[in-house]
């Protein structure tokens, strides 16, 4: 196995994007599994459908119309290039492509925790005293500990592999913003270079198997604390 | 306390209508599953809001249609013990049992937790996770979680049904207890009699989401005695029993009674049906069953088709349950003397 230091660089950019992106994403993520399971709102449908979008879309329509929204003549990309953030071309751009891909995993998986915790804890907790956002903290957060470990997990394992938004908001230059993925389609161009190639498909592997692992090792812990 | 309710809930397929003024500390709402109590429970708590209508708690409004006031579930200050306890299954007991308490105004605060703690002696299993409690556990620390929220009216929605009898029966004195110790009013929702008998002064029946009637639990029981597949339940308590050639010798009121079942030491509860009761009327001198009381009879009832009896014996009462015809052959008339023979079998011990 051989890794040039440019591999080295995207392996080690590929986890930065992916934990951003799940780090970042995770409050949102919550709060949107909270709004769907429980509350009833005008427009719900609509949210769901936006929520799940990205998930049957292909990633290169997102990443184009990513790409319209966060350029530089974009609705978003025009504010923030104002205030010095440019984001197109960057790293923050892959961080941006990698969100959206994986946020209906995200969601997906607190919204099922959350729907297996029982009503009646919810009615307790509030006619104790608790008001909604202390309900919230105390009670749903805990309990849906179990769905926010398995969708930040998902969500970060896709966010590795991100390829098809990511090339086109954030481009393949290397250093700056080539993540693995983007690295092994370089490679693959090349009849040279399978070796390398190859290589980074092993990292690419052990990454998921690690993360994998990690999830039902934590998983495993939350069900023993809980049977304790 | 005086809970006033006038409300009204439509769902696609059934309607709630509920108006009447509670004022005894332990009132029971009585009906069959489907009638609508658990949909009462969540609109007194603030879970679920009515239609129309107006709620208030001795004279302060919880909630009011016409004038747009719905106080939120966590300031009206109602706990309510649920039928399957309902509790944390991340916290252990102690952090279950406080959750209330941490929440509550220092100014409202009337019950130190360690004073409830003893009294429903739940010591041992305070650093236990909540996971790991049997059913009468279970529901002692659901109790306690619910008084300790310091609330002005406890709802207690069917707090017994997921237990066993023997189970029942051990919990229904703590219950009592917490509530007449601590002074706090409740409402004990159920379908059981038995359980309204013994928890209730008052009973408020439900059918179909309306109230049928308002009585008391033993009148309640009498009218229904007919139609019931047991009959009347009389709960006896009795007390100072001695062992005596097999049996069991215990008193009640002015009268020695004998079971075959142990009565343990101090103070036991037993049942007998109306059904399990032979009425003489001269003394049968010699006869199998091993009790026999000379009684008053101090009333006659009609219930389905039935006759009950009230017969008073050494300051105590019990009801008989006999045919018309049996009635009529007796000649049974109020103040005429009787003689009832019980089997020591028949006593049937809940706790």
């Amino acid at each position: 196995m051989q890794l040039t230091p440019e591999d080295i660089n995207a392996i080690v950019l590929s986890m930065k994007v992916a934990l951003t992106a799940t780090i970042i994403a995770l409050p949102f993520g919550f709060a949107v599994a909270w709004l769907i399971v429980y509350k009833a709102f005008r427009g719900k449908v609509l949210l769901e459908v936006l929520v799940n979008l990205p998930l049957t879309l292909p990633p290169v329509v997102i990443g184009y119309l990513l790409l319209l929204l966060l350029g530089r003549n974009g609705f978003i990309g025009k504010t923030l290039q104002e205030v010095g953030i440019p984001v197109i071309f960057t790293w923050k751009a892959a961080v941006v492509a990698s969100a959206t891909v994986g946020f209906p995993l995200l969601v997906r998986s607190i919204r099922l925790g959350m729907e297996s915790i029982e009503t009646g804890l919810i009615d307790a907790s509030r006619s104790l005293g608790a008001p909604w956002h202390d309900t919230l903290f105390s009670v749903v957060l805990p309990l849906s500990s179990r769905g926010i470990l398995a969708g930040s997990s998902l969500m970060f394992a896709r966010s590795i592999g991100e390829f098809g938004a990511t090339i086109i908001v954030a481009g393949n230059i290397p250093g700056i913003t080539q993540t693995i993925p983007l690295a092994i389609y370089d490679y693959a161009s090349s009849p040279s270079s399978t070796a390398m190639a190859l290589s980074l498909c092993i990292v690419s592997i052990m990454i998921s198997v690690t993360v994998l692992l990690l999830h039902d090792a934590v998983a495993g812990k939350i069900e023993r604390e809980r049977g304790r | 306390m005086k809970l006033s309710i006038d409300i009204e809930k439509k769902f696609s397929a059934f309607s709630l209508q509920f108006s009447t003024t509670v004022e005894g500390p332990r009132t029971g709402i009585f009906g069959p599953s489907g009638s609508g109590k658990s949909t009462l429970v969540s609109i007194l708590s603030g879970l679920q809001q009515p239609q129309r209508g107006e709620i208030s708690i001795d004279g302060e409004c919880l909630f009011s249609s016409s004038r747009n006031i719905n106080i939120s579930p966590e300031k009206r200050r109602i706990s309510i013990v649920f039928q399957h306890a309902m509790l944390f299954p991340h916290m252990n007991v102690r952090s279950n049992i406080l959750y209330g308490y941490r929440r509550s105004r220092a100014a409202d605060r009337r019950i130190h937790p360690d004073a409830l703690i003893e009294l429903l002696k739940l010591q041992p299993l305070l650093q236990r996770d909540s996971l790991t409690l049997s059913g009468g556990e279970r529901q002692r620390v659901a109790l306690a979680r619910a008084v300790l929220a310091n609330p002005r009216l406890l709802l207690m929605d069917e707090p017994l049904s997921a237990l066993d009898d023997t189970l029942r029966f051990q919990i229904i004195p703590y219950l009592k207890s917490v509530s007449t110790g601590f002074g706090i009013p409740y409402l004990f929702i159920s379908h059981s009699l038995v359980e309204m008998q013994l928890m209730a002064d008052h009973a408020i029946v439900m059918e179909n989401g309306r109230i049928r009637e308002e009585t008391t639990p033993d009148r309640l029981a009498r009218q229904k005695m007919g139609a019931s597949r047991y009959g009347y339940q009389n709960l006896m308590r009795f007390s100072g029993s001695e062992a005596c050639s097999g049996m069991y010798a215990c008193r009640w009121g002015g009268n020695i009674i004998l079971v075959s079942e142990d009565p343990g030491s101090g103070e036991a509860l037993f049942e007998l049906s109306s059904r399990e009761i032979i009425l003489f009327r001269k003394n049968p001198e010699a006869i199998s069953a091993r009790n026999l009381l000379q009684c008053t009879v101090t009333e006659i009832f009609r219930s389905d088709g039935r006759i009950g009896v009230e017969l008073t014996a050494g300051g105590v009462t019990l009801v008989a349950e006999i045919v018309p015809r049996a009635s009529e052959e007796l000649a049974l008339t109020t103040g005429s003397t009787i003689f009832a023979a019980i089997k020591a079998s028949s006593f049937r011990r809940l706790s």
